[in-house]
């Protein structure tokens, strides 16, 4: 069996930061591997460990810089690594739609049997991918997964789709599938130091466009971000001043006059 | 005719909060279009939900009777097959649980574009929609040059409209074989029962993620003696096993009221406010002075919680 999980280098912004142009200035952005996808990896790893004969290949799409993020993957246990990106690539605004035309295009080289992705990426937040990479691909899904049993066979997924106000959905669904994984469905791993040295020396394939078979209309959208801005604070909040404990003394006058403390 | 056509949400025979603010995105989307706004109702009692979403500015109710629940299967099919029937030039669909099933699936079947988690709609010619990123410390404007497209809308963006109406309902015929869908929904399960219901308590001491390490708790909780308050968390603290899914604040955690909320090393995503918005009065201490919580809290420490927390348990001690 085979086992893709996408990956995505995601970006977060640091507490002060500027607006450059249409995105936050690269100076104040910080990059790390997308929290839900870390979960994802760990649903992979866990699989592969629990059955003989499983590959596990992680996906991304982006620059050189994210193979930092991939070996991420890479030292937890995937065993290797497909990084999309060329000068077309790059200057594309990618929308869901070219997302999954690049990910389709790299499953229809790999085949796999289950592809694991994060339910959102933290930076743009659009939680749409997985889905319709599902869909444009013909295999069954799960949206917001966490909890995942699978039969021996591997022929279903048992999984709870964490839904609105505590409540879970419980799902059968056939492989092959997407899931796309929700935080707490597993305790993702450090990256042991040996994992890290092993990580080294395991592969990461580049593929263009055209080792996809894919043309720049491919990477072409619609959608295009106009403007960044931030938002005029709705807040009229009472700051507090002063050392730690003078600010301590002011909320514990209001959380006396509010009347939740006494004394 | 460009028309608007929105998919409504609901669960266990309750239209859920979004699909009644859908209404109201999806009109004032109808007026910019000089459109209809169509809804459609999938599976379920489709006549009392029908009912229910009779509401002012909705021009036209399609149902499919079809099972009792969502299924991704069956939405994806008729809400594509009611885009055939209609072609409408916007499609509007939750940013819920559900919608997050189905949506990116619809967009790539009837190959639309798509907007997700739309925190604002403006049409002039093309549309423009308004997007939060990086944890909402900033938002965007995007803008599409296709139609039609499709754009799924955030929850507690838009008023929900509540004036009534008389609506025509009819239903759409679609096909639907649950047994050849590939997902099968086999039951709910409710989960976060525990000792305490936080959503009972009046003061809820709420600790997030800059709390670092679960050992640090214990100054949590040490302020929770101190006051006398109750714990309660963001997420990271359950996933991470720290503390049990029944202190859970937020989206899929629980909805709490409490009169005060202390929201301690919690940045104020989305999903978190959701679940704490209805307190009384809210307080946050945060390092980050663009922590989205400050938007929403009465009373703001810019601060580090390792010196304030110590300092406030001084104060009742
Ligand atoms: C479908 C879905 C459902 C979700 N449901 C929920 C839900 O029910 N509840 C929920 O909470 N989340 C939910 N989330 C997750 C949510 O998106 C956020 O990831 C989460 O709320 C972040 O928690 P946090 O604020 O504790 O952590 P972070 O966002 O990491 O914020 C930590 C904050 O602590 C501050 N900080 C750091 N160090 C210090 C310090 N020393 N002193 C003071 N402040 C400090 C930082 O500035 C930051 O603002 C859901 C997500 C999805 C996709």
């Amino acid at each position: 069996m085979k086992i893709l999980v996408t990956v995505k280098e995601v970006a977060e912004a640091a507490d002060d930061f500027e607006i450059d142009g249409t995105d936050i200035g690269e100076q104040y952005l910080e990059y790390d591997l997308n929290e839900w996808d870390d979960y994802a990896v760990e649903a992979a790893v866990q699989l592969s460990e629990a059955y003989d004969d499983v590959e596990t290949v992680s996906v991304t799409i982006g620059p050189e810089r994210s193979e930092e993020t991939i070996r991420m993957a890479l030292a937890k246990g995937v065993d290797r690594a497909v990084r999309v990106w060329d000068d077309d690539v790059a200057a594309a605004e990618l929308d869901v739609a070219a997302k999954t035309r690049l990910l389709s295009a790299v499953i229809a080289e790999e085949e796999p049997d289950l592809v694991l992705t994060g339910v959102q990426a933290a930076d743009d937040g659009f939680g749409a991918t997985g889905v319709s990479l599902a869909d444009d691909i013909g295999f069954d899904w799960a949206a917001v997964v966490n909890h995942l049993e699978t039969e021996d066979d591997l022929s279903t997924a048992h999984v709870h789709r964490e839904l609105e106000g505590g409540i879970e959905e419980l799902t059968d669904v056939d492989l092959p599938a997407v899931l796309t994984i929700q935080t707490g469905l597993n305790e993702p791993r450090y990256a042991s130091l040996r994992g890290i040295r092993a990580a080294q020396s395991k592969e990461i394939a580049e593929y263009g466009l055209d080792d996809l078979g894919l043309d720049a209309d491919a990477v072409a959208s619609p959608i295009s971000r106009t403007a960044m801005y931030e938002p005029e604070t709705e807040s009229d909040a009472t700051y507090f001043d002063g050392s730690a404990e003078e600010q301590a003394a002011q909320l514990a006058d209001v959380l006396r006059n509010k009347g939740v403390v006494s004394e | 005719m460009s028309d608007v056509l929105a998919v409504a949400d609901h669960r266990r025979g309750a239209v859920r909060d979004v699909s009644v603010e859908m209404v109201r995105a999806g009109r004032e989307l109808a007026a910019d279009l000089g459109g209809d706004l169509h809804l459609a109702v999938i599976a379920g009692d489709t006549d009392a939900l029908a009912e229910t979403l009779s509401l002012d500015g909705v021009d036209a109710i399609h149902t499919v009777e079809a099972g009792a629940e969502f299924n991704h299967d069956l939405y994806a099919g008729a809400t594509a097959a009611l885009f055939e029937e209609l072609s409408p030039t916007a499609l509007l669909m939750p940013n819920s649980v559900n919608g997050l099933d189905y949506a990116p699936a619809v967009a790539n079947r009837l190959d639309l574009p798509l907007v997700a988690d739309a925190v604002g709609l403006a049409y002039d010619g093309g549309l423009e929609a308004t997007r939060e990123m990086y944890a909402s410390k900033v938002a965007t404007t995007v803008e599409l040059s296709e139609e039609p497209f499709a754009v799924t809308v955030r929850g507690g963006e838009w008023a929900a409209v509540e004036e009534r109406a008389d609506v025509p309902v009819e239903a759409f015929d679609y096909e639907f074989d649950e047994s050849a869908s590939g997902a099968r929904v086999q039951g709910f399960e409710e989960v976060g029962a525990g000792d305490v219901d936080i959503a009972d308590a009046d003061f809820l001491v709420s600790v997030g993620r800059g709390i670092e390490e679960e050992e640090n708790l214990e100054l949590i909780e040490e302020l929770v003696e101190a006051t006398g308050a109750t714990m309660s968390s963001s997420r990271p603290i359950v996933d991470n096993g720290w503390l049990p899914k029944n202190r859970q604040v937020g989206q899929s955690g629980k909805q709490v009221t409490p009169d005060v909320y202390l929201a301690i090393g919690i940045s104020g995503a989305v999903q978190h406010v959701a679940g704490m918005k209805g307190a009384e009065t809210i307080i946050a201490i945060n390092t980050d002075p663009n922590a989205p919580i400050f938007d929403i809290a009465d009373y703001g420490i810019v601060g580090d919680l390792f010196d304030v927390v110590p300092a406030l348990i001084e104060q009742f001690e």
